[in-house]
């Protein structure tokens, strides 16, 4: 049997990666990176937020943004490096450094997410 | 080498021009591309942020007002409005193209693409609205 390639799997979860983070990044960074930090906005109380990020489905979600978020930025990253600086000989290389990361970030997020209940 | 026949030793070598390493400063729509690949980095950095925030909220109060404090230094700051800026330019470019990657028939008829990107950017909306209402509300 001819073996299957991963590269549709690969460009399913980019696309999803694409959405997920044009869908919630903006607003996070807007708010976390920016409004908070320059006094904008007052952020949230410990309370609040704890209680927010605490819920199943905020967790799910948050690990969901990142996992796929993580993926596509690998994704993406490795065709820079494809394309942009044409270092196509170290191919192998490169996507180890790629999806390793977004795989050893991952676990690190589910980590930290699980175990927040 | 399987590209050089083997019938003969004296092979003329194949007319390809190497693009230069630049190739993507030559036209805006090329470093439009660059720039969309470039998020990445960004985007990577943002996740790793965000669960930098996650850890010191689940470490307790004081972590959490440390990890406030870290996030109004310049470097941080600065790092910050130019994760912004290019994600916002992959979030809204993302939204124009979808129509281009989904083409949703109904009853025999193709749906226009403005009302794809349309429902894409109410998503957007929703989903920014739902993020606010979480942090800010109640």
């Amino acid at each position: 049997m001819a073996r299957r390639s991963l590269e549709p799997v690969l460009w399913l979860l980019f696309s999803a990666g694409g959405v997920a983070s044009a869908l919630f990044v903006p607003i996070l960074v807007l708010l976390f990176g920016l409004a908070f930090p320059l006094g904008w906005l007052s952020p949230p109380s410990y309370e609040h937020l704890y209680g927010v990020l605490r819920h199943p489905l905020t967790r799910l979600v948050l690990f969901a943004v990142c996992t796929l978020s993580l993926i596509h930025g690998a994704h993406r990253f490795r065709f820079t490096l494809y394309d942009g600086l044409q270092i196509k000989h170290l191919n192998e290389l490169i996507n180890l450094f790629c999806y390793g990361g977004a795989i050893v970030l991952s676990i690190w997020a589910g980590y930290l997410l699980w175990r927040l209940s | 080498m399987s590209e050089r026949p083997a019938y003969t030793e004296y092979h003329p070598r194949w007319l390809r021009r190497q693009p230069s390493t630049y190739w993507w400063l030559e036209r805006r729509a090329y470093l439009s591309f660059i720039t969309r690949e470039l998020s990445s980095i960004f985007i990577a950095w943002f996740v790793v942020y965000l669960l930098l925030l996650v850890r010191a909220v689940s470490r307790g109060d004081s972590s959490y007002q440390a990890f406030l404090a870290w996030s109004r230094h310049p470097v941080v700051l600065v790092l910050n409005v130019v994760t912004l800026l290019f994600v916002v330019f992959h979030a809204v470019t993302w939204f124009k193209l979808a129509p281009k990657a989904m083409v949703v028939h109904l009853r025999g008829k193709q749906l226009p693409a403005a009302l794809i990107s349309a429902s894409n950017y109410g998503a957007w909306v929703a989903a920014t609205a739902l993020v606010l209402w979480l942090l800010l509300g109640g």
